[in-house]
This record gives structure tokens, sequence and C-alpha cells, in this order.
């Protein structure tokens, strides 16, 4: 058996001062894809925020292996350049930067790290609009300013071309999907799917089913205070979108069992 | 309260050595000079003074400017009219000027025609501020521009201003004259050079008139050498349907103070300043500007923005100021700046006026650090730290830099931003 990509091992992380997640496993193998549910305040994004080492989430205990190396002990620029990729719930707006600039600029960071040659802007523009091609995003949005007046869907779309350029081994997707029509969802996923490969592998965090319709995973996790408290395959997240999450919270506590 | 006895007694000396070959007439200039004399040297006393502290020009024995040799020069956007320490030097060849332009030296100009001397003084203020008083008393040159009616350039003209300090601390104090005809359309860079370090002083006083629909692209590049104490002010008047726009940036200097006073008098003028500062070591960057909304319809828009680093002080002080029957009244004012040090400083402080009751008004301050939001999006992408702060400064700047009226010079601005600043070249 292969060295998992990811190992989550009893991770604590509070917001704050308020712990949010709670003794959190979660172990991904190069290839799979992993999707990860859970209701609001379940601690789905303070995951998602925790593995790209965003400041101001604090880890109280447990440890997080990427690679076989400690993870937590890497800058945000470390990991993505060692291959972790987060695409944001909310996109950050940068004015006075253009898309095309940034996009360049990530890409030879994480060239340069990998020992490969930077990327010129002749190569990297066949690259980009290619790239784009197929996500069906227009070549305009690299000479707007990254993000600024993009709508939700646009925002999400430049998330998955930036996915698409850097080509991660693990790609966590926080909510990608909310506030998306069907047709941007398909495209995104394909764009997701594009990139999978027996070395690479996604973790998916949504609210709903509906992402994995086309993008199927291999697992999928349900998390709740913190804490995953049953996994399955693709079978539970459709059961997830039937029934809700009341269900599992009445099998996770028991009758009359303390919170 | 007496003024240290230094400058004062210097410029005392200056007057007395060259009054009689400086050009045009001679009384203007004594009584100016005797204006200057009983008003002293600003004070921080002054409210319009009170960051701008100019101990050091008023303790300094100040020399007249000498001539020297031309340096290297960067390459001309368009016709050039050359200054080498307040002298001009070289003027455009005929031939590289549209019919109906004229731009050149102001002392040679009034030699040939004595008229002008009466348009000197015109708009600039010379008995409220004693800086332009000294400046009309001792000017030893300075440029002209004169555009015809329904004259559209198609490039733009410049003039530059080269100060290359000598073994003493030397005054140059300049001047410009500025007319657009009704209709006509130019881009004018003024780029103001030292060539290293070493203290001067130059102290310049620009009168623009712009007649009715006149449109001017008015470029302030100031890069003077990092002891220059700059100090300059413009006096604008703009007639109906005019549209100005002046793009300040201040890069250089040790001390360096631009006023810009517009008077916005016939309907449907506009007028736009925007202006970008980057200031590090003790630099100290002020920007002055006074819209007077003196007739209806008219519109202003400001928008300033600073990057301080180290022990750097920024100023910026907008008045806007609306006459009672100015009606329909729009005017925007903005001041953003970015702190990348604890120890620099900005005093930013807007002044609206507004005696009118049908009008739009609206202005915004902030100072702040880099947004880590952004940072964190951009490390997130691989980005390090410090080329992601020295991107998003970048991107802070770009907004003035972005917008400049000439491509060579957004592009020589833009490599000199992300050469400025700490962290370098991120592409």
């Amino acid at each position: 058996m292969t060295a998992p990509l990811l190992e989550i091992r009893d991770l604590h992380a509070s917001v704050g001062g308020k712990e949010i997640l709670r003794g959190l496993d979660l172990t991904i193998q190069p290839g799979e894809v992993h999707a990860l549910m859970g209701p609001n305040g379940s601690g789905k994004s303070t995951l998602a925020n925790v593995l790209a080492g965003r400041e101001g989430y604090d880890v109280t205990r447990g440890e997080v292996r990427y690679d076989g190396e400690d993870l937590l002990g890497m800058a945000p620029e470390l990991r993505a350049r060692r291959g972790i990729f987060l695409a944001f719930q909310y996109p950050v707006e940068i004015r006075g930067i253009t898309n095309g600039f940034f996009l360049r600029a990530a890409l030879n960071a994480v060239r340069t790290a990998r020992g490969e040659d930077e990327i010129d802007a002749f190569d990297f523009l066949e690259l980009v609009k290619d790239k784009m091609k197929s996500i069906e995003m227009d070549p305009k949005f690299l000479d707007r300013s990254v993000n600024e007046g993009f709508s939700g869907g646009e925002k999400k779309r430049n998330e998955i071309l930036q996915m698409a350029l850097l080509e991660p081994r693990l790609a966590v997707l926080d909510e990608t999907d909310s506030g998306l029509d069907i047709d941007a969802l398909r495209i995104v996923a394909n764009g997701v799917n594009g990139l999978r490969s027996e070395q690479r592998a996604v973790l998916a965090i949504t609210h709903y089913a509906r992402l994995l319709e086309y993008l199927v995973p291999d697992y999928t996790h349900v998390l709740l205070d913190g804490r995953i408290v049953k996994s399955g395959d693709k079978a539970l997240a459709l059961e997830l979108e039937e029934r809700g999450y009341g269900w599992i919270e009445q099998e996770v506590q028991g009758p009359g069992a303390p919170a | 309260m007496s003024q240290p006895a230094n400058a004062l007694d210097a410029f005392r000396r200056t007057w007395e050595a060259r009054h009689r070959d400086l050009p045009g007439a001679l009384e203007p200039r004594r009584e100016a000079f005797e204006r200057f004399l009983a008003a002293g040297l600003p004070t921080t006393h002054d409210e319009d003074w009170r960051f701008t502290n100019l101990r050091k020009l008023a303790e300094t024995d100040w020399a007249s400017a000498e001539p020297a040799p031309l340096p290297a020069l960067p390459e001309p956007l368009g016709p050039r009219l050359l200054f080498v320490n307040g002298r001009c030097v070289v003027e455009p060849a005929a031939d590289e000027l549209p019919p109906g332009v004229r731009l050149r030296s102001l002392a040679a100009a009034l030699a040939e025609d004595a008229s002008l001397d009466s348009g000197l003084g015109a708009l600039a203020d010379e008995k409220a501020r004693s800086l332009t008083a000294l400046n009309r008393a001792l000017w030893e040159d300075g440029a002209l521009l004169e555009i015809a009616d329904g004259v559209s350039l198609d490039q733009p003209l410049e003039i530059l201003r080269v100060h290359t300090p000598g073994a003493a601390p030397a005054a140059t104090h300049s001047r410009t004259l500025l007319a657009l005809g009704a209709g006509s359309h130019a881009v004018l860079v003024e780029h103001a050079l030292g060539t290293g370090p070493g203290p001067y002083l130059v102290n310049t006083v620009a009168e623009l008139f712009l007649a009715c629909d006149a449109h001017l692209e008015h470029v302030m590049l100031q890069h003077e050498g990092p002891d220059a104490l700059a100090l300059g002010a413009i006096a604008l008047q703009q007639e109906a349907g005019s549209h100005y726009t002046s793009h300040s940036l201040a890069l250089g200097g040790r001390l360096a103070r631009l006023e810009i006073r517009a008077n916005l008098a016939g309907e449907g003028a506009h007028c736009a300043l925007r202006g970008l500062y980057l200031g590090r070591d003790r630099q100290l960057l002020d920007h002055h500007t006074t819209i007077d909304h003196a007739t209806p319809h008219t519109t202003s828009d400001e928008l300033y923005k600073g990057i301080l680093d180290e022990r750097a002080h920024g100023i910026f002080h907008g008045r806007v100021h609306v006459r009672p029957h100015a009606q329909k009244i729009s005017a925007q004012q903005t001041n953003r700046n970015l702190l990348l040090s604890d120890r620099a400083l900005v005093h930013t402080k807007p002044q609206l006026e507004i005696f009118a009751d049908d009008v739009r008004c609206s202005h915004g301050a902030t100072i702040g650090q880099l947004d880590p939001d952004q940072l964190f999006y951009l490390r997130t992408r691989g980005i390090g730290e410090r080329d992601a702060r020295a991107l998003l400064s970048f991107a802070f700047a770009s907004e003035i830099a972005g917008s400049l009226p000439v491509a060579a010079l957004r592009e020589r601005l833009e490599a000199f931003v992300l050469g400025w600043l700490p962290g370098g070249d991120p592409a």
C-alpha cells in the first residue's frame, strides 16, 4: 500500500478561542476523491483553512502529515509549492493586479519551487487560454483585476482555473459548488475531474450532494461538531441529500446521550 | 517671531547681486521681494504649514544655482523643453511643434514681448503666499506654453527640469505660464529630475489658464534628489466646459510639497486631481489642494494615494469650497494611505466648505496596512510573503500609475514602483 498523501490525526483547532475541530481523523491516499459533508457550523471550512495555513486558526492538539511531512509547521506558500491547493469559498478580490499577471506569478512561484524554469509570457498565454477554454472561461478575464467585479460563478471558475494551472497533488474545494447554477456546476466538476489521476487527490467540502453527481467520490464523510462521525461511499452522500443530517445526529448521540 | 536669519540674508544677497539682470519688469519684482521680506518664510505656526517644517530651508545659506553640464537624460516623450538648474538649455525645434503651439523659455519670450509680464501673478497669489512672492522676485527662467484655439496635439509635450546639486546648497526659482486656447487638447508632462545627493532648493510657481472647452492632462513627475527641498505652487483657472486632470507623482526629495489651487470659473468645468506619493527614509511628501467651485454645474474629483515606508511622512490637505450661488456641484475627494512601517506617518485633512444646498460632496480618507485576506490568498497560490506584499503595494499604486495618459510613462512608473517596493520584482 502507498503512503497516505494526507493524514490527519486527532485534530483539535480553535478560532478566536472557540474550539471548532474536536478530534478529527482523516486519511487520504493518492488517487482518491473524498467528500466531506456536514451542516453549517460543523467545522468544514475550519478544516480547509487549517490545511491552507490561515492565521487565526489555532491547532491545539493532534497532527497533520502531508506526504509524510509535518504540514502544520509550513508557511502557506510552502504548502502551495508542495502541491496543496485550496479553492476558496469566498475568493478575494484584488484591485490593481490583472488576473493574468497574478496567475503567471503564482505559476512561476510553484514552478520555481519544483525546480522548473519560469514560463515566459508567450508560452503562459498559450497555456492559460487552453485551460480557460476547457472551463469555458472568456480570455478577457485575464485583463481584469483579480476577481474584481466577477460574479459568484465567475469567481469559482477562476479558482478552478488556478487549480488547473498549478496542478496540485491535493485539491481542497471549500464549497466550490455553492451559488453555482447547474451548467456552471458541471463545468467546475469537469475541471476537477480533468485533474484526477493516480497521484492526485481531492477533498471536496460541500453542503449539498449536487456536486457529487458530477464529481463522484470514493468516500463520503460526515462532519458533526468538529469530528467525522460517519464514513461511507457515494451512497451516503445521496442519503444525506434525501434525509438531511438529523438522523445522523440521533445515531451519534443515541437516546439520552450526553452532548 | 523672528526668522532664523540665514536664508533671508542669502535671498537678500541674491537680490542685490542679480535683480538688475533678471527678465521682465523690475518694479513688480521689487514689490514682491519686499512683501516676502515682510512676511518671512512660512512656519509651523501657519495652519497650512503645521506639519511641514521649513527650518532646513530657513537655516541654509542658499547660493544661486549655477549652470552645469548636461547629464544623461531619459528618452523624450515628445517635444521637449529642457532646463538645467533653472536655465533653459534646449527649446523644441520649430518643426517639432504643430502650428499654433508655442513651448519655449519664458525669459527669452519676455525679452521679445514685454507685454507677457502683465500675465504673471494674475492667478498666483503673491500677497498671501510668501514663497510665491519670493519666486516672483527672483525667478530666473521658466516655461511658456501657449496653445491656440482648437489645436489638438497628438503627442505629449514635455518640460524637463534637471537639478544637479553643486558644492554649495543652491536655490532655483522657476516659473511656468501656460495658456490653453478654447477647445484645445493637450497632454503635458513636467518632469523634475535630481541627479544625485546634496541639498538644493527648487521653488516653482505655475499659472495655468484653460479657456472654454480646453482639455489638459498634466503629469507632474517629481523625482528630485534625496536631499532636495522642492516646493511647488500651481494656480489654475478653468473656464466653462474645460477639463483638467493632474497626475502628481511624488517620488523624490527630502521635503516636497505641491499646492494646487483650482478656480472653476465657468459652468461645466471639471477638475480631476490625482496623486501618488512614495516615501521612505525620512522623506516628507506633502500635497495641498484647494478647489473653488465658484460657479454652478462644476465638478471635481480627487484621488491621492500614498505608500510610506520607514520614517516617511505623508501629508494630504484637500480643501473644497462651494460658493453660495454655486448649485448642482459634485465634488469627491479620496485620500488613501498604505503604511509599510509602524514608524511611517500620515496626516490627512479633508476640508469641505459648502455654502450651497444643492450639491453632492463626499470625502474619505483611509490609513492602513495591507489586507491580510489578500495577503493570505496570494500566499496560498505559492507566492512568498515578501513578493505578495510587494504585489499588493504595487496594486495599490497601480490605480494611479495605470491611469497615466502616456503609455511609456506608465511603464516607466510601474517599473519604478516595483523596484522601489521592498521585496522587489515579483513577476
